[in-house]
């Protein structure tokens, strides 16, 4: 089996890139919304995303992959105590998906043969504690995004179906990916996303040269190619594991929540989302960075991640939203 | 230079040897002896595809029939999944967002089966989905060609590992700069590129990649993307390889391979209109399909998933979807009602049919109500849109009137089918005063944006004669009503929604035909046009 294409050898990108590593960070910055044209690696960028997530310690069996035996649902009837470790999860979504698989439903196996009320765990199940992945998210069928976005805000997801009355855990961070020119996405599941960024082709001509003999190197010298950038990836693990603890101790002075303040104010963006993301991405970001206190500087460079999604839209402004931010951060914090 | 069929014939053979990595190509091409010669010779086996295919049978669900005979639960693999290595998909046109997301889906997976899209469009916009066609290297087209270019079949070789192939690195640059200067933005251009001209080599039993592997490979991969043609030694086309790369290329004499003739072989392989439209920097880019013009409706359409929704009157009990629901069920029901003989079914297993279907029209008249003629325009356009709607039960459009004058934009009919209202609406019309184009498409914008939350796809249909005098503000400045008129253009063009441009002046108006060109819609001049002749026009142009 083939390993995805390495998240390390993704050439240029650098925006999306460091959005999937700050959720990598501080999980509850809540998920990435990547926007672009075709054939700029967006997919590419989520597959290889599982390759850097440190694996996490879940109960053996349990379908939610809890981390203590306490937190296993009753009806999995989880017997046993052993805990193992697993890569954390990377669920696919795909845009056909029945709500039945989505949120789990009876298992009509052991109705049929046993008699038995089951339930068969779904998506949700799976993404648990991981990331959950939707190709062309703004392509999704109203009631599935009715759906995740009820599962995305409680954290729970409920069944009540039948003779069926079902809850588990379901905390996932969402990764959507989409192309713009095939339909907007609503703005309350937009919101859901903590970051979002546009991607477009390089205009470089020698990073595009570059991607596309990466490319080749990872068809025709797979292992040669694999061993190089698997020890990038692995590095870059390491990096993300040391930012969870750097993290902890961060300092965040009252000047600097001002700042956040100031900057949400001015560009008038809704609710108070905006302001919780800009400073755990920001601290996310700092962390990343090995930094021991939060300053401006951290604020600035994803001040446009956190926020550019969450502005009203303005028709005749063809810079788009992300060069608005800019400005008003330029503004606000100075250059 | 190389005709159809050749490249058609070569495109195969490339895709026999490389089926994965290329992805397949789309054959463009009406019914008839070239399309069929070329569908005879498709290998065996293959899974035939259809655009109306419902996801269940694509990715696959429960098999009901086998679940029901085994007493256990049996899924059945979707036509995409199977092991069939060749997908072949008729009337490519047709397909919409989902069937295609599906489809791309699968095309990107590391096992992908190699897909050849039959695309019968007939008109420009009527063709396969941008989405799908990036993710194909091919692209032939069978417009005119004759019965005897018509040859036999190419022998289909053996899949060979291609890894062994040489390909000189200089040649990296060279794709991705051409590609560049054509204008290519997908980065799956080059990748396959690439990956043709390795499979030519191989075709031609080489272990390296030479020039005419390249020049065939860029005539197949580039030609149809291109969005430009770069001007002879034009200024924005990045400077020549550096010396470095010329002494390496000396090196390696087979494979020196100046642009310009990789160029030629490109021009060589596109039809001449749209080398002609190409050149002119008019061709248009491949827009997405648009969400918004489907919408789920429960009576006709294309099928999707049942959904256990309540039963809504007028919605159909997908049967199969109700019994699949129930039938788990039956073990336990039976034990509660020992004595009930047959099915038990419950309400909660009722399961709604669904279906996608295209949304209805919405035709909105943006009139200009100012100066001496107004009276006359106004009254012509009531009486197309009555002749409008007089067809408007088959066409499903709905219509509405915004007129503008003075230093607003007033709607005069809000959308509506209904012929007894508009006609009661529309009695008594104003006139006179400035000309306030951008506060009238403006208003057409704010009418567009509601009509498509609606699941309506609107149209604006401009009638003027005139040059924009009142600017978006109610300051009567020439030159500011221009640029404001310029802006609402843009962003009615940004927003998707068509546009038609009917001039009735008199002369036809310059700025007019510009202001079209920023809608990206047409440009009708019609002086002196009548209700008749405008419902005939603008219909003309819904139909294209």
């Amino acid at each position: 089996m083939k390993q995805p294409f390495p998240f390390s050898a993704i050439v240029g990108q650098s925006d999306m890139k460091l959005a999937m590593i700050l959720t990598a960070i501080d999980p509850s910055i809540g998920g990435v919304l990547v926007f672009g044209d075709r054939g700029t690696g967006k997919s590419t960028a989520v597959r290889a995303l599982a390759a850097l997530l440190p694996p996490i310690t879940a109960v053996k069996t349990c379908p939610v992959n809890s981390a203590v035996p306490a937190d296993c649902p009753e009806w999995a009837n989880v017997t046993t105590k052993e805990t193992h470790e697993i890569p954390t999860p990377l669920i696919d979504l795909p845009l056909g998906a029945s709500e039945d698989r989505v949120t789990g439903a009876l298992d009509i196996e052991k109705a049929l043969t046993k008699g038995e009320k089951a339930f068969q765990p779904g998506l949700l199940a799976q993404a648990n504690r991981g990331y959950l992945y939707i190709d062309e998210v703004n392509l999704l069928e109203d009631h599935i995004v009715d759906l995740l976005l009820d599962v995305a805000q409680s954290g729970e997801n409920v069944i009540e179906r039948e003779g069926l009355s079902i809850r588990h855990a379901a905390r996932f961070v969402l990764v959507g990916s989409g192309n713009p020119e095939e339909g907007e996405l609503r703005p309350q599941l937009l919101d859901r996303f903590g970051l979002s960024v546009d991607v477009a082709s390089p205009t470089d001509i020698d990073e595009r040269v570059e991607v596309i003999k990466r490319r080749d190197a990872y068809d025709t010298d797979y292992t040669a190619f694999m061993l190089r950038w698997q020890a990038e990836d692995a590095t870059l693990r390491d990096r993300i594991i040391s930012a969870r603890k750097t993290l902890t101790k961060l300092k965040t002075s009252d000047k600097t929540l001002r700042d956040v303040a100031e900057l949400c104010v001015k560009l008038g963006s809704d609710g108070l989302r905006g302001e919780l993301t800009l400073l755990k991405a920001a601290r996310a970001y700092a962390a990343y960075r090995d930094d021991t206190a939060l300053t401006r500087s951290h604020i600035r460079d994803v001040a446009a991640l956190a926020l550019r999604h969450r502005l009203r839209r303005d028709p005749l402004d063809e810079a788009g939203s992300g060069t608005r931010v800019t400005r008003i951060v330029e503004d606000v914090l100075g250059a | 230079m190389m005709e159809p069929w050749d490249r058609a014939k070569t495109a195969r053979a490339l895709l026999a040897i490389d089926p994965a990595g290329l992805g397949g190509m789309t054959l463009r091409a009406r019914s008839g002896p070239a399309r069929t010669a070329f569908v005879n010779h498709i290998p065996k086996p293959h899974t035939r595809l259809h655009p109306a295919m419902a996801t269940d049978d694509l990715i696959g669900g429960i098999d009901l029939a086998s679940t029901l005979e085994s007493g256990a639960l049996k899924r059945k693999r979707g036509l995409l999944y199977r092991d069939t290595k060749l997908l072949v998909l008729g009337m490519a046109e047709r397909a919409d967002p989902q069937f295609t997301t599906l489809l791309a889906q699968r095309l990107d997976m590391d096992d992908s089966p190699c897909l050849i899209a039959l695309d019968e469009g007939a008109s420009e916009g009527e063709t396969l989905p941008a989405s799908l066609a990036d993710r194909l290297a091919f692209h032939v087209n069978f417009d005119g060609l004759a019965i005897s270019d018509i040859g036999v079949g190419p022998n289909a070789s053996e899949t060979q590992t291609y890894g062994g192939v040489h390909f000189p690195e200089t040649l990296h640059h060279d794709l991705v700069t051409l590609a560049a200067r054509l204008g290519i933005d997908s980065l799956r251009a080059p990748i396959f590129a690439l990956r043709a001209a390795k499979a030519h080599a191989l075709f031609r039993s080489d272990s390296t990649v030479r020039s005419e592997d390249i020049e065939i490979a860029v005539a197949l991969v580039f030609a149809h993307r291109a969005t430009r043609l770069p001007q002879e030694a034009a200024d924005d086309t990045p400077p020549a390889p550096e010396p470095e790369t010329q002494s390496e290329e000396q090196q390696e004499n087979t494979t020196e391979l100046p642009q310009e003739i990789l160029l030629e072989a490109i021009k060589a392989a596109l039809p001449p209109d749209v080398l002609a439209n190409l050149a002119n920097g008019t061709a248009k880019r491949g827009k997405g399909a648009g969400s918004g013009k489907r919408r789920i409706g429960n009576r006709r359409g294309r099928p999707m998933p049942a959904r256990d929704t309540p039963a809504k009157s007028g919605s159909r009990i997908d049967l199969m979807a109700t019994l699949r629901a129930g039938i788990p069920w039956q073990t336990l029901r039976k034990r509660a009602l020992p004595d009930h003989a047959g099915a038990i079914i419950r309400p909660s297993d009722l399961r709604a049919k669904r279906y996608q279907e295209h949304s209805d029209r919405l035709l909105i008249f943006t009139v200009d109500a100012s100066g001496s003629a107004a009276l006359a325009r106004l009254g012509e356009a009531k009486g197309a849109v009555e002749l409008l709607l007089a067809q408007a039960y088959a066409r499903r459009d709905h219509v509405a009137l915004i007129a503008f004058r003075g230093t607003n934009a007033e709607v005069l009919l809000h959308p509506t089918r209904s012929l007894v209202q508009t006609k009661r609406q529309l009695a008594s019309l104003p006139g006179g005063g400035g000309t306030p184009l951008a506060t009238g498409l403006s208003a057409a914008i704010d009418m567009a944006d509601h009509a498509k939350r609606k699941g309506l796809t609107p149209t604006v249909v401009l009638l003027t004669d005139g040059r924009s005098n009142i600017a978006l503000d109610g300051t009567p400045s020439r030159a500011q009503a221009a640029s404001d008129a310029t802006a609402m253009a843009d962003a009615l063009n940004l927003q998707g929604t068509d546009a038609v441009v009917i001039d009735t002046g008199n002369r036809p108006e310059r700025s007019l035909a510009d202001l079209s060109k920023r809608l990206g819609g047409a440009y009708v001049a019609l002086p002196r046009a009548n209700a008749q002749r405008l419902s005939v026009a603008v219909a003309t142009h819904l139909d294209q």
